[in-house]
């Protein structure tokens, strides 16, 4: 980046925030849901985390090493792309799994496309789809030595009732990271007040989710319904740590907006009316994709300028 | 029968239809699921190109230049009929397998690309050369993607297991996202290969098609290459 530094005449401030402190601190929110996590499922949870955040470091610095490029393991972002893509198994994935999907992860999806700010999906969602593809019945299967059901959003689906409070807390069934609301929410916060995100991706997202299960989900706006929605499966983990990516979400401010809303239809769509009972990751992936277009259309008038003639 | 053989090697390695030119793409992704479909799909083709260069060949003195792709359709369309009812007659397990996309080889680009490149301004002999070179180029291409993706996503190639049995099958590479994945890297190796060559100082680029340019940046020889038909 030496080459940016001279983008005009001097005096210049030179701001503290940097690419590894933001990543460090998306780590450090993203630990009370890991946390939960290894407590709620046990060792195995431990074990798969330790794998795919080891995997993520370890195929940048491979990749670097023998492409002769700058390394750049240590700004934290393969460790964030490790830790999310990990907290997006279920506890009782093998531990192979968390590396095939790390290493997709990293080698495909980021560093063949450049490396980090090149990459035109988020890796950890991407590396999901890859594996729910490649490995259904390994990533669709909830059962492990904690719990035995279906996750509470199959459970809904099926149109059983669910304990919200236990969704809430965290102690029911699902991926590893998604399952405590609290624990996820509170490390959203950390991150809101240190300015790392902003509220416009993840509140469009979820504002615009509610009121698609509200009008559609065929349940009205009934408040049972709608928090075990709200809290369950991934939809607090993908809008406050995953749709707020910076490479992969639009940067106008209207564009994220649209972004958002998008994402809670599709979301929603997704849950309600698709064959699986989640669909967080392929929403996002999907908004992802829709990005330049995004960008496109609400790239702002620079002042004083007309809109070229069409 | 030198220039026979410049055809025939240049089809298949230096412009190789699926891997240089880009040509085909769709059989190219839809087809090779496993090592068999991908000799199947390519040898079909092979058969139909060389014969629609051989006849085509022989009009190209007698077909009016403004119908031209008409009649070049109505030649390649016959001979895929043929080999259609051969295979459905002799070979019926590779029909089922190849299906809809057997009657698709009429508007494999390649086919017609060929026919408008080269079979229609040079000889019989080396267009027959030059339809085997780029059928078995095209072949080449399409077996390699379709081990490749037998293997990793069955463990298997050409129905032979070759993984341990505790292999796990990645199932994506069988389905329609590990076709991409498996072509992109296969051109990224062939480009790889391609500008090491012409480092060392060799002329990797030459290329001597009927219309004496690349065919990729080809803008049309008086009208359309037939680039993108398929």
């Amino acid at each position: 980046m030496s080459e940016l530094r001279r983008v005009s005449s001097n005096p210049h401030i030179r701001s503290k925030v940097h690419t590894g402190g933001i990543m460090l601190s998306v780590v450090i929110a993203l630990l009370p849901a890991a946390c939960f996590g290894i407590y709620n499922f046990g060792i195995n949870a431990l074990i798969l985390i330790l794998v795919t955040v080891a995997s993520a470091v370890l195929t940048e610095l491979l990749y670097e090493k023998l492409m002769k490029k700058p390394v750049t393991v240590g700004d934290f972002s393969a460790v964030v792309t490790g830790l999310l893509l990990a907290l997006n198994l279920p506890a009782s994935a093998p531990w192979w799994i968390g590396a095939v999907g790390a290493v997709f992860a990293i080698l495909v999806v980021k560093m063949l496309f450049g490396g980090l700010g090149q990459n035109f999906m988020n890796p950890a969602l991407a590396a999901r789809c890859f594996l729910l593809i490649s490995f259904a019945s390994i990533m669709t299967n909830f059962e492990c030595d904690a719990y035995t059901g279906a996750t509470p959003l199959a459970a809904l689906k099926a149109g059983e009732n669910v304990d919200v409070m236990s969704m809430i807390i965290g102690t029911c069934n699902g991926t590893i990271g998604e399952t405590s609301m609290i624990a996820i929410v509170a490390g959203a916060c950390f991150l809101i007040l240190l300015g790392v995100i902003d509220l416009r991706v993840p509140g469009s997202y979820i504002v615009s989710f509610v009121l698609f299960v509200g009008i559609f989900g065929g349940r009205g706006f009934d408040p049972a319904f709608l928090s075990a929605h709200l809290a369950g499966g991934g939809l607090m983990l993908g809008a406050f740590f995953m749709a707020t990516d910076y490479t992969t979400r639009p940067i106008t401010k209207s564009g994220q907006y649209v972004f958002g809303i998008f994402l809670g239809i599709m979301t929603g769509i997704f849950r309600l009316l698709g064959p699986a009972s989640e669909g967080v990751s392929y929403a996002i992936i999907l908004g992802n994709i829709l990005v330049p277009l995004i960008e496109k259309v609400t790239w702002p008038k620079g002042f004083g300028t007309r809109r070229a003639a069409k | 029968m030198k220039e026979a053989k410049e055809r025939f090697l240049n089809g298949l390695f230096r412009e190789n239809p699926t891997l240089v030119l880009m040509l085909g793409m769709c059989p190219t992704l839809a087809v090779t699921t496993s090592a068999v479909n991908g000799v199947g799909m390519g040898l079909t083709t092979t058969a139909v190109l060389v014969l629609s260069n051989a006849l085509i060949s022989m009009l190209r003195n007698i077909i009016p230049d403004k119908v031209r792709i008409p009649a070049f359709i109505v030649v390649i369309a016959t001979f895929v009929t043929v080999v259609e009812l051969l295979l459905e007659g002799f070979l019926p397990a590779l029909y089922d397998a190849l299906g809809i996309y057997i009657p698709l080889i009429v508007v494999n680009c390649i086919i017609l690309g060929r026919a408008e490149a080269y079979a229609s301004k040079a000889a019989v002999i080396p267009s027959i050369f030059d339809g085997f070179g780029m059928g078995l180029g095209f072949t080449l291409a399409l077996t390699c993607i379709g081990s490749i993706r037998e293997l990793i996503g069955m463990g298997e190639v050409f129905g032979y297991r070759v993984m341990p049995a505790s292999y796990v099958p990645f199932s994506i590479f069988v389905l329609a996202p590990g076709a991409f994945f498996v072509l992109a890297i296969l051109t990224a190796i062939q480009n790889k290969v391609k500008i090491a060559g012409e480092k060392k100082g060799k002329d990797m680029s030459r290329i001597q098609s009927g219309c004496g340019s690349d065919c990729t940046s080809c803008t049309g020889c008086g009208g359309d290459s037939g680039k993108g038909e398929a």
